[in-house]
């Protein structure tokens, strides 16, 4: 196997595992990123939403050798001191209950506010798949409209 | 780390007894010591609170964080008697240690929606305590008298003008008793309690670096994935290693009590090799069992007289001679708990000493079976409580901690066991199936002359303390059938437990999930039948249960009861009590011309007595509906030869961000007791949406879940 080598949050980086490998596993276990969580392994649930080159994308079933040369965020490179207009709107919002789930709802809502800045309702329900199990949907669409509206 | 720990131990101590105190375990501070600060070690004058000479406050938080609260509650409760500046705030989470059992179940658990009651006085003390030896530190400091001086925001300022803040008199106060019995304040004077404060563990739930259960990594550790019997109670009769220990990555396959560990260097390489493992299974006797089989077991049942749980004037009298009769039957199907966070843990066995990394509801237990497995005494096992990613009753569980400990002590290493979405689906202890049948008798004016409610079920206490069980009546499994509220003259209650060979646990609200949904509904047949408007009819039967009243008052008030509503929308009521709160819902709800039921605004009145946060008590509504309305709309675990027939999210739907209706919470202004609020809201949004549907389309839903309604 020859080393597979991508971009984590502005660092390069290589790893030397199975390429069918999910990423959500290399960032987890071979890269200590555990901030990017593991639901279902089958991309129906979202915890595990990173960005790859901008797009939001269910890591869980992305094999790492599809990811070589491509440039990886996770919730650990969205800011240094939770001051991305996302972040900031969810914690005036309150929005975590148990948390798990959040670092992918917030990379979900990070890339809907990156192509549609003022999203309707519409626009959430369509973007914002993602399975939180406390219910805390409701604080998340205010969130978002909040972090559209400038925080 | 663990040196230090002991240490700290030693010294507080010698402080603690002298301070005629209880046993403490200390800890490491947090952060680093302030420029200028006195330096020395903090005050600790019970087993909550450390305060330290750079003025941190540390809250030893004994109960788990699942995303109730509660690790933000707990600190309010100290932080308002002590006086505290709620900036310098930290938390941690305690130990395994007698001193933090919950108060009401005399183990160190974290459920019942019962951890603001139990720490409700005991907390306030533990603040006022300190409180009052920081006063007692500044008035021996100053030389006044201690009358002259009192606390505020973090400082003891004396009449006079001077002031100095806890950590300048930590060294002194260390020296002085802790009052036993320190004066609390009053309601009036709160500064913190009811006000909403934000969460202290909102931070580091938005960028990734809370830290859960299966975010845990120790030097030299392992990760697991067990292959289970797909049967109940099924068991390994022979298994061939070698395409797992073919997989890179993959060094050890060990046979536990509940399976087959595969045990390698990562995940995917664990969950790869634990899916080539060849196992031959003895499925045993449940093989023979599917949904179908467990449906007519509870039919035949629920011929027979149960247990009596409740029995007023003579039910069966009332009924014969009432002017009108009902007669229905009701199902609920088992349900998963479906935690975002899949079970784990992580743990090590040493010859001399164990150690535990769990996402716990239940650390008193844990230890123990930690001191067993790893055969050292209890001192020697030390429990570690993760942010729990979820748990609503299944991390009150010890299968998950048990496998690691087994797996740690057959491989000599510490290991980390992680269960995939379909290991968690499928090996679960189920919120039980029922059966219900109930029968009402009406006088001429349509008033209730009697009503009987047979609950036919599994019982979780059976299996967990079935010393509680006795002469067949489990009282939890018909917990919300037997305070049905209604002015009925005769009442009869009873329960025929019914064991079906799936594995029944607590889950979110129990056995209220369902009684509340038969109750419910069953009441608003008998409006209708009486002619009546369901809102009005039940107020009407309400006068001698003056709680429920008020928040059925105030949710229909709210709701706009009456109101006109877009075309094709319906309303629906229900109430009810559970953990000692009082809920009322009215859903908004249309049904599509495919059936499709959507739920478009939920208002929601809790009474749960004095409030700590109220930004918590309406987070805790909105996530009660979500999980409530989830299984109602499509919650359902079917069995087919012993097997759990779904895996995932596909199969085992979640309400999504689409599906979400507007939730109002309205709070009662109450100063009458206490009750929970992580699980109340769960019971009453079931029958809440499907007297919303009945009034949408006349028909009665009396099997859950209500998918398509056809």
């Amino acid at each position: 196997m020859a080393p597979i080598e991508f971009t984590v949050n502005g660092r390069r980086q290589s790893v030397d595992v199975a390429p069918d490998t999910p990423l959500l596993w290399v960032l987890r276990d071979n890269l200590g990123l555990t901030g990017t969580k593991f639901g279902c392994g089958i991309a129906q649930c979202g915890s595990c939403t990173v960005h790859i080159d901008g797009a939001p994308t269910r890591s869980c079933v992305i094999g790492i050798s599809t990811v070589a040369g491509k440039r990886v965020t996770t919730i650990e490179g969205l800011s240094r001191d939770r001051s991305h207009p996302v972040q900031r709107a969810w914690i005036a919002e309150d929005v975590p209950q148990c948390g798990y789930c959040q670092s992918g709802q917030i990379m979900a809502a990070v890339a809907l506010l990156e192509t549609t800045p003022n999203p309707t309702d519409a626009d959430i329900d369509a973007a914002m798949t993602n399975i939180c199990r406390c219910g805390t949907y409701q604080r998340i669409r205010t969130a978002i409209h909040r972090a559209a509206e400038g925080v | 780390m663990t040196a230090h720990v002991d240490v700290t131990r030693r010294e507080f101590l010698q402080v603690a007894s002298a301070a005629g105190a209880t046993l403490v375990i200390g800890f490491t501070l947090p952060g680093c010591a302030t420029p200028g600060a006195p330096a020395g070690p903090p005050l600790e004058p019970n087993a909550w609170l450390k305060i330290g000479t750079d003025e941190s406050i540390l809250v030893i938080v004994d109960r788990s964080e699942m995303g109730q609260g509660i690790a933000t509650a707990l600190p309010m409760l100290l932080a308002e008697e002590l006086e505290a500046d709620w900036s310098k705030i930290r938390i941690e989470f305690a130990p395994a240690d007698p001193v933090y059992n919950h108060r009401l179940f005399g183990m160190q658990a974290t459920g019942g929606s019962a951890s603001i009651r139990a720490a409700w006085m005991p907390l306030r003390q533990a603040g006022a305590a300190a409180r009052e030896v920081l006063i007692d530190a500044a008035a021996q400091t100053w030389e006044v008298d201690r009358a002259a001086c009192r606390a505020e925001n973090g400082a003891v300022i004396h009449s006079g003008g001077r002031r100095l803040t806890y950590g300048h008199l930590v060294a002194t106060a260390r020296t002085l008793p802790v009052p036993t019995e320190p004066p609390l304040k009053e309601p009036k004077d709160w500064k913190i309690l009811g006000t909403r404060v934000p969460r202290l563990d909102t931070p580091p739930k938005v960028d990734g670096t809370a830290q859960f259960g299966i975010d845990v990594t120790v030097p030299g550790m392992l990760v697991a994935v067990v292959a289970r019997c797909p049967v109940f109670g099924g068991k390994v009769a022979s298994f061939d290693a070698a395409k797992a220990e073919a997989v890179p990555g993959v060094r050890h396959v060990v046979q536990i009590s509940s399976g087959i560990a595969v045990v390698a260097d990562g995940y995917w390489p664990a969950k790869t090799g634990r899916d080539a493992l060849a196992v031959t299974w003895d499925e045993g006797p449940t093989a023979g069992i599917s949904s179908a089989s467990i449906g007519r077991l509870f039919a035949q049942r629920a011929a027979r007289a149960g247990a009596v749980a409740r029995n007023d004037g003579n039910a069966d009298r009332a009924l014969s001679g009432a002017a009108s009769r009902l007669d229905a039957a009701y199902e609920a199907p088992f349900l998963a708990h479906a935690t975002m966070e899949p079970m784990n843990c992580t743990a090590h066995v040493r010859p001399d000493g164990v150690d535990i990394w769990a996402p716990t509801q239940f650390q008193g237990a844990a230890h123990q079976v930690g001191a067993g497995i790893g055969g050292v005494p209890p001192e020697q096992v030390k429990v570690h409580t993760t942010y729990l990613g979820g748990g609503f009753g299944r991390r009150f569980e010890l299968d998950f901690i048990q496998e690691a400990l087994e797996t740690s002590k057959a491989v000599g290493a510490p290991v980390k066991v992680v269960w995939s979405r379909e290991d968690d689906t499928r090996h679960e202890f189920y919120r039980p199936a029922s059966y219900h049948r109930l029968r009402a008798g009406l006088d001429g004016t349509g008033r209730p002359a009697a009503w009987t409610h047979r609950v036919v079920a599994p019982s979780i206490m059976a299996r967990i303390f079935p010393d509680t069980v006795q002469n067949g009546l489990d009282g939890e499994a018909v917990e919300g059938a037997v305070e049905m509220p209604y002015g009925v003259p005769n009442v009869h209650v009873d329960y025929v437990l019914t064991d079906t060979g799936i594995p029944v646990g607590f889950w979110r609200s129990v056995n209220h999930s369902f009684n509340a949904f038969v109750v419910e509904s069953f009441i608003d047949e008998l409006a209708h039948a009486a002619g009546q408007d369901p809102y009005e009819y039940r107020r009407g039967l309400l006068g001698n249960a003056p709680r429920y009243r008020r928040v059925l008052e105030l949710a229909a008030t709210q709701a706009g009861w009456g109101s006109p509503l877009p075309a094709g929308v319906f309303r629906g009521i229900a109430v009810h009590k559970s953990f000692e709160a009082y809920v009322a819902q009215v859903a908004e709800v249309s049904v599509g011309s495919e059936g499709a039921v959507r739920v478009h605004r939920v208002v929601c009145a809790v009474d749960c007595g004095p409030v700590v946060n109220p930004d918590t008590v309406e987070a805790q509504m909105q996530s009660g509906i979500v999980y409530g309305l989830t299984a109602a709309l499509y919650g359902e675990i079917g069995i087919d030869r012993g097997r759990v027939v779904q895996g995932n999210f596909h199969d085992y739907p979640m309400l999504r961000m689409a599906e979400m209706p507007r939730v109002e919470v309205h709070i009662v202004p109450s100063t009458d007791s206490q009750g929970g609020v992580g699980e109340p809201g769960t019971p009453p949004i079931a029958p809440a949406v499907c007297n919303a549907i009945f009034a949408a389309t006349g028909k009665r839903i009396r099997k859950l879940p209500i998918g398509q309604v056809t």
